[in-house]
């Protein structure tokens, strides 16, 4: 076969089409391309100067005692921020108790001890939770789980716990199972898959060699998680549970269905409660003038708290990240 | 693309060895000193290296190169593991534009242009100047449409001048007898070797004036190797090749000239028989008898 | 005891723990599904996908819901999904030449997590205030701004995995860059870009939070994306937390379609990755 030769002229101008093309495309395409990559940050830019500007009306009214106030007043049009901060926090602080460890012990069997047979269908199961909508989760803690709560479980706390001195009082409120410590249980079961998917992943990545050499000194599985793979995986470990932390303050529907929502500050975490996020999901389309304001005002002190936390997560597991480079090279 | 004239393909095949009567009167020629017969050889010269440096950020990773690659010949590079010969090699079709940070300076002269200049086109550049890697790097598409992603950039063709274009280079890559059956296939289905053969005639379906090989049957079992080699001699009639290996019979074997480059610079250039048997320098006499350090 | 023993002791205690939180975890996984099959399964009927949202104490369904759902989940993914493949891509393929390029990375993967309900706020701000109403748009768009960091995410890591010889053996044909990267590197990635999107879909299909201050709810029928829409989530939420049985009854079969539909989503995505690897 002899070499094929080009046609004509009509094929020099195709050939300059193409060039053009070429060239305008490849200008064209990358400045889309670093738009909407430049898009990303003008989100959240948005979200902040948004929720500033919807916020200010409230801040300029109340000042920092918005943080402190724990009146929450639409008949005398006052608000404070307190009740539903607090709500936040120890209901994120009951995930956690209960969240942490369980992930822990989940990434643990899933890294260390499960064969591999168990360990893709359990791994998957266990994301699977992640893949509930959290409205589900508030259904079922609803009508299921806050009723199997209050008769079984909170009555054997309070006669059991109730009776300490300091937390004793922790543990006081009325069985109707919904309130804020169920809200916290839920939290907790619904980060599960968070914070162990993160565990289990940079459990994963401990070199071999090193778990090897502390089983050839006589270690045992547990001291050889407890001494090597946990202080070599700190970082990410810790940037798991802040993830979690994050995913539990900002939840909202699960929460809204079982705190109870109701606004009171008292030390009894068997009463019902409310968070920000819940606060939002109640009172928002009903709200008007300095009310929805300082809806917006929550709004925006969860999401500084809840960037805040997720940042220090993500800056963890980059640092781990970062290591394990270094490391390969 | 332009073709060649005929009288440019025939000057490109007799690559003459007068002596240096001729002046070079155009970019395209160089020459060529060779000690064993003292004589400087005119060389139809398809790119001319001129004082070229390279750098990767700061670091510095070719130092004055001054080389010319003769056309229709096959040029090997050969050197020890980071001499830089294959970052030479990726300043022919300006690769490394493709990375922040790295830039070439000085000259490569190719047709009268010099393709390190700013103003290039570097997608015509690219066009002209064919590259087969490493291992072998089929596009997830069939064999089909493997080839004809290249030639549909700059050519409007119709299905059969596609079809024709397809089989030609395929046949040249010989591979046609295996894969004809079969083009509609994944590319990615083929063997290691079949897939660098893809690769080869998918570099050849645009017809570029030169072929660069980086180190092509690095990642190849010897047979795969030997069929490679084979096709790498038969192209050199039609195109102009430069091959980076660190295998050196295969130097030795498809060459007709080889570089010799060490710690960025380039040591040694000439025939390839004058490289292997009475190399000039220490260190290329070290590198190719295998004492090197 | 000694030494030795208490050693294996703690070992044996230590694995046993771990194994019953991985039961605890199993078991609120069997529960939820149990409870929603048994009770999602019973109410669930032709109804429900042939009539409106009924009035407390009337004859319903859901298709109304059904079918916003459907709407608002398409048009979240239509919006969403080219501008997180072109933000991943910017990542991927062009991000070491700009300086704001790990930032984006690092915003990216905080937006991921983002509470959804300051989302919803934050559409409400710059979309339902200033057209005065409530929209199926305005939930589109909030949907949206849940895809982006998802499809970001997968976009970016499926376009990591394309090797770089492959980028670089399309150049080498002089293939402008942005051929190279939607006619090679994208086919290259294909599998793992759709997991993407597919598991954006599933993460907006079941999200309430956002659609409550922007599409709100529709007791009617209506397709038109400029009016209030009616959507399962919020559906769901207003019929379960009412104290009328039979919107409770019809909450039960929302939250078992809805949640199929996402488990199946969230399935398909892993075993098309998996089919792929």
């Amino acid at each position: 076969m002899s070499t094929p030769t080009n046609t004509g002229d009509a094929s020099a101008s195709y050939y300059e089409r193409a060039r053009l093309w070429g060239l305008w495309g490849d200008r064209l395409f990358k400045g889309l391309s670093v738009f909407f990559g430049l898009l990303v940050l003008l989100i959240i830019a948005g979200i902040i100067i948004m929720l500033l500007i919807g916020a200010m009306p409230a801040l300029q009214q109340f000042g920092f005692s918005f943080l402190t106030n724990a009146e929450w007043d639409p008949v005398n049009d006052e608000y404070g921020a307190l009740v539903p901060m607090v709500g936040t926090l120890v209901s994120a602080l009951i995930a956690m108790l209960i969240g942490v460890p369980v992930s822990f012990g989940i990434a643990l069997f899933l890294t260390q001890m499960a064969p591999d047979w168990i360990k893709r269908p359990v791994g998957t199961a266990i994301e699977l939770l992640a893949a509930i909508p959290s409205i589900i989760y508030g259904m079922w803690g609803l009508f299921f789980f806050a009723p199997f709560f209050a008769d079984h479980i909170q009555p054997w706390m309070t006669s059991n716990l109730g009776g300490i001195p300091l937390i004793g009082a922790l543990f006081q409120g009325p069985p109707i199972g919904v309130s804020m410590f169920t809200a916290g249980v839920i939290l907790g079961i619904m980060i599960i898959p968070f914070i162990a998917s993160v565990m289990r992943d940079v459990f994963e990545i401990v070199p071999q060699v090193l778990k090897e050499s502390a089983y050839g000194m006589g270690c045992t599985t547990w001291e050889v998680v407890w001494n090597v793979v946990l202080p070599y995986t700190k970082a990410g470990v810790v940037g798991g549970i802040m993830l979690g932390l994050g995913r539990a303050l900002g939840e909202t529907m699960a929460v809204t269905f079982v705190i109870g929502n109701a606004h009171n500050l008292t030390w009894g975490l068997f009463n019902p409660g409310n968070t920000i996020a819940s606060t939002l999901a109640n009172e928002f389309n009903e709200a008007s003038g300095l009310q929805i304001s300082s809806l917006i005002a929550l709004g925006l002190i969860l999401f500084i708290v809840t960037f805040i936390v997720l940042s220090l997560s993500k800056w963890m597991l980059v640092k781990l990240g970062e290591r394990q480079e270094g490391k390969k090279t | 693309m332009t073709t060649m004239t005929t009288g440019e393909q025939d000057a490109a095949k007799s690559v003459t060895f007068n002596m240096s009567a001729a002046v070079s009167n155009t970019a395209q020629r160089e020459t060529i000193e060779s000690k064993t017969d003292g004589i400087r050889h005119v060389l139809n010269v398809k790119m001319a290296i001129r004082n070229l440096n390279f750098f990767y950020g700061k670091f510095q990773g070719l130092h004055s190169i001054n080389m010319g690659i003769p056309a229709n010949q096959v040029t090997a590079f050969i050197g020890p593991s980071g001499c830089g010969k294959s970052t030479l090699l990726r300043t022919f079709n300006r690769m490394y534009d493709l990375y922040p940070g790295q830039h070439a300076e000085g000259e490569i002269v190719m047709d009268g242009q010099n393709i390190l200049s700013k103003g290039i086109d570097l997608n015509m550049l690219r066009a002209q100047i064919g590259m087969v890697f490493q291992k072998p790097t089929p596009f997830p598409m069939s064999i089909y449409d493997n080839i004809a992603f290249g030639v549909k950039l700059y050519e409007n063709f119709g299905k059969a001048e596609m079809d024709e274009r397809v089989e030609w280079s395929l046949r040249k890559a010989a591979l046609w007898d295996e894969v004809k059956d079969k083009l509609k296939q994944s590319g990615m289905a083929l063997s290691g070797g079949q897939q660098q053969r893809l690769c080869i005639a998918r570099t050849i379906a645009v017809r570029p004036k030169v072929i660069l090989f980086d180190e092509p049957t690095s990642a190849l079992d010897p047979i795969s190797t030997l069929k490679i080699e084979e096709l790498i001699h038969e192209l050199k009639g039609e195109f102009t090749i430069a091959i980076v290996t660190h295998n050196m019979q295969q130097a030795a074997r498809v060459s007709d000239y080889t570089a010799f480059m060490y710690l960025g610079k380039l040591v040694e250039y000439d025939h390839t028989d004058v490289i292997f048997t009475h190399p000039d320098r220490k260190e290329t006499e070290d590198y190719i008898t295998g004492r090197f350090g | 005891m000694s030494l030795y023993q208490r050693r294996k002791f703690v070992n044996y205690f230590n694995l046993t723990a771990s194994i019953l939180t991985t039961l605890f975890g199993l078991f609120f996984l069997a529960w939820i599904m149990w409870v929603l099959i048994v009770k999602g399964a019973q109410y669930i009927d032709l109804s429900v996908f042939t009539q409106i949202t009924p009035a407390p104490g009337s004859e319903g369904g859901l298709i109304n819901a059904i079918v916003g759902s459907l709407l608002l989940t398409v048009f979240g993914i239509v919006i969403g999904t080219p501008i997180g493949v072109m933000a991943g891509t910017f990542l991927a393929e062009y991000g070491k030449g700009y300086v704001f390029a790990p930032a984006v990375r690092f915003i990216n993967d905080v937006l991921l997590s983002a509470p959804s309900i300051v989302i919803g706020v934050f559409v409400y701000e710059i979309m339902v205030m200033p057209m005065g109403h409530y929209s199926g748009w305005a939930g589109a768009v909030a949907l949206a701004i849940i895809v982006i960091p998802v499809v970001v995410r997968t976009t970016e890591n499926m376009l990591l995995l394309v090797p770089t010889q492959m980028r670089e053996a399309a150049a080498a044909l002089g293939a402008p860059q942005w051929k190279v990267i939607v006619l090679v590197v994208y086919k290259a990635a294909l599998a793992g870009m759709v997991t993407g999107v597919i598991l954006a879909m599933a993460r907006i299909a079941g999200e309430t939070a956002p659609l409550l201050f922007t599409a709100l709810n529709n007791q009617f029928w209506t397709t038109n994306m400029n009016e209030p829409m009616a959507n399962l989530p919020v559906v769901i939420f207003q019929f379960a937390m009412s104290p009328y049985e039979d919107w409770q009854h019809l909450a039960w079969a929302g939250a078992l379609l809805i949640t199929l539909f996402v488990l199946i989503m969230n399935i398909s995505a892993r075993s098309l990755l998996r089919g792929h690897k």
